[in-house]
Order: structure tokens, then sequence, then C-alpha cells
């Protein structure tokens, strides 16, 4: 798995910077291309486009996958569903916690019962 | 909206929800059943507290649990997990009604917790705001960092939240 962090999001705003990237990526949005589709439609050899879609890629926006000669690329959602799979990490141990938390919820209200007929008495 | 869906009825095990409600914002909630008087007093007093904050399932165990429930009163949670340092997160209750709302942070991210009592049971809701979408996407970024699929590593979750809670 890949490691996501500070530096990564650093990395996605490295890879921002660069109009020709955040064109890159505009096109994606409306459909997949492959390496050699992008380089003619920004007017940039094979090689320069490479590079820049090695950067996106870096970043997580692009994902890319070689079938038989042509490599093509793909918005790459990975932010998303890292996200995605955070917040469920993040309710899971919260749901942990209020388990226990219930447990000591439903003592406090049995002891105030017992307290509560004791008065009564 | 898918009707169907909603009349269902709500699996055990999605009783806690996470939200992120905006760029800044994250809200958990979860129902209690019982009055907020008593889902307060076991969150605010730390010999309860200490009881259900680190519980057993993520490996890590809370050492010192201090609370000075007031506003301008301080919190200090020191945690450790196994062999490691332990960690210590802390901060300053910024507002306190008793019961019903407790606010507090350390200059970084704000936490409120609402207890909204509705024919004797409490609604919990717990919102964060951080200072910026960056702080919260870093936050989520920095604990998504060496996580996997095992509880072992889900334990080093709660150890990076609470450092980068520690921190922010």
């Amino acid at each position: 798995m890949v490691q996501y962090s500070i530096a990564h999001l650093d990395a996605s705003f490295a890879a921002l910077s660069a109009a020709t990237r955040r064109g890159v990526l505009q096109q994606l949005g409306r459909a997949d291309a492959s390496i050699t589709d992008l380089a003619e439609k920004f007017h940039m050899t094979l090689t320069g486009m490479k590079k820049h879609v090695s950067v996106l890629e870096q970043a997580g926006l692009v994902n890319t996958e070689k079938v038989g000669r042509v490599r093509t690329c793909k918005l790459g959602l990975r932010r998303l569903e890292e996200e995605a799979a955070w917040i469920e990490r993040y309710r899971q141990l919260w749901d942990a916690r209020f388990d226990e938390l219930d447990k000591v919820v439903e003592e406090l209200k049995r002891e105030e019962k017992i307290d509560g007929r004791k008065k009564r008495e | 909206m898918d009707a169907r869906r909603e009349s269902e009825p709500t699996p055990m095990k999605s009783r806690t929800s996470v939200e992120r409600k905006s760029e800044r914002e994250l809200v958990v909630t979860r129902t209690f059943n019982s009055p907020a008087r008593i889902v307060f007093e076991a969150w605010t007093k730390p010999e309860l507290l200490k009881r259900w904050w680190a519980p057993k399932s993520t490996g890590v165990s809370l050492l010192s649990c201090e609370a000075d429930v007031r506003v301008g009163g301080n919190y200090r949670f020191v945690f450790g997990h196994g062999a490691s340092e332990p960690m210590a997160f802390h901060g300053r209750y910024l507002e306190v009604t008793p019961h019903s709302r407790l606010e507090g942070g350390d200059g970084g991210a704000v936490t409120t917790v609402t207890f909204e009592e509705k024919g004797g049971k409490t609604l919990l809701v717990m919102h964060e705001l951080h200072p910026s979408k960056e702080a919260l996407d870093g936050a989520i970024a920095g604990m998504e960092d060496g996580m996997g699929e095992t509880f072992e590593q889900l334990d080093e979750l709660l150890v990076t939240l609470v450092a980068s809670v520690g921190r922010s």
C-alpha cells in the first residue's frame, strides 16, 4: 500500500502547480486517454508528457494502466477512497469506545435505581 | 431518495456514525439509552472516562487521565501502547454546560460535545472543527500512515490519532 502522509499532500499540491498538469486532469475528467493522446493534445513530446503523468501518478491524482503497448491514464480515486476508509476506521474506533461507554452508563443507571430505592425506604 | 433503505432497521454495527460535514468539520454521533446527565457524568468523571476511552480492542491503555471540567480547566490523557513511549494529549475546556454541552481545544481544532435528551434517550454529537481544510486533510492523511487490515495496525490508529490530536 502506498503511504499516504503529509509528504503525500505536498506531492498533490506540487503536482497541481503546473498548468499542463491541471489541464491533463481536466482532460481525464472528460475521458480516459493514452499518453500519446495527451502528448498530442498538449503539443508535447511523449517524454515530456510521461514526466507530467508520472508526477500526477505519484501524487495519487492519476492512475495508469498499460495494456499491450498503450498506457491508459485515468483520474485517480485513491484520495477519496482513502478518506472513506479512514472515516470508517475512525467510526469503528468511536463505536468501540461508545460500546464501553454504554456499559458504564448502564451501570450508573442501575446504581441510581438502587440508590433511589434506598432513599425511599 | 431510497425509501426502502430508509425504513430498514439500523443494524447494530452502525449505531455510531462519522461524517465529514464540510472541509473543516468532522461529526461523530451516537444515541445512548439513558438520560443526558448520566452520559455526561460518564464523559466527564476521570475514573469513569478511564473505563471506556481506550477499549481493549485498540491495544492502547490509558495510563492517566485528568479532567478539570470547568471553563479554563485542563484535560490531559496519557496513553501507553506496548513498549513504546507513552503519549499525551491535552487541552483546555472552553465551555462547560452541565449535562448538555462541552467545548474544548488546545489552540488548533475545537471539539464540541452536545448531549441532547429526548424521551429518556440521549443523542450525543461530537463535532470537531479544524482550523483549515488542510489541517483536517492532514489529520486524516497522518492517521492513514502505516495503516492496514490487521488489528495491530488498528492499534496504531489510536496512537497516531492521539498524537495528532495532541499536536493540533
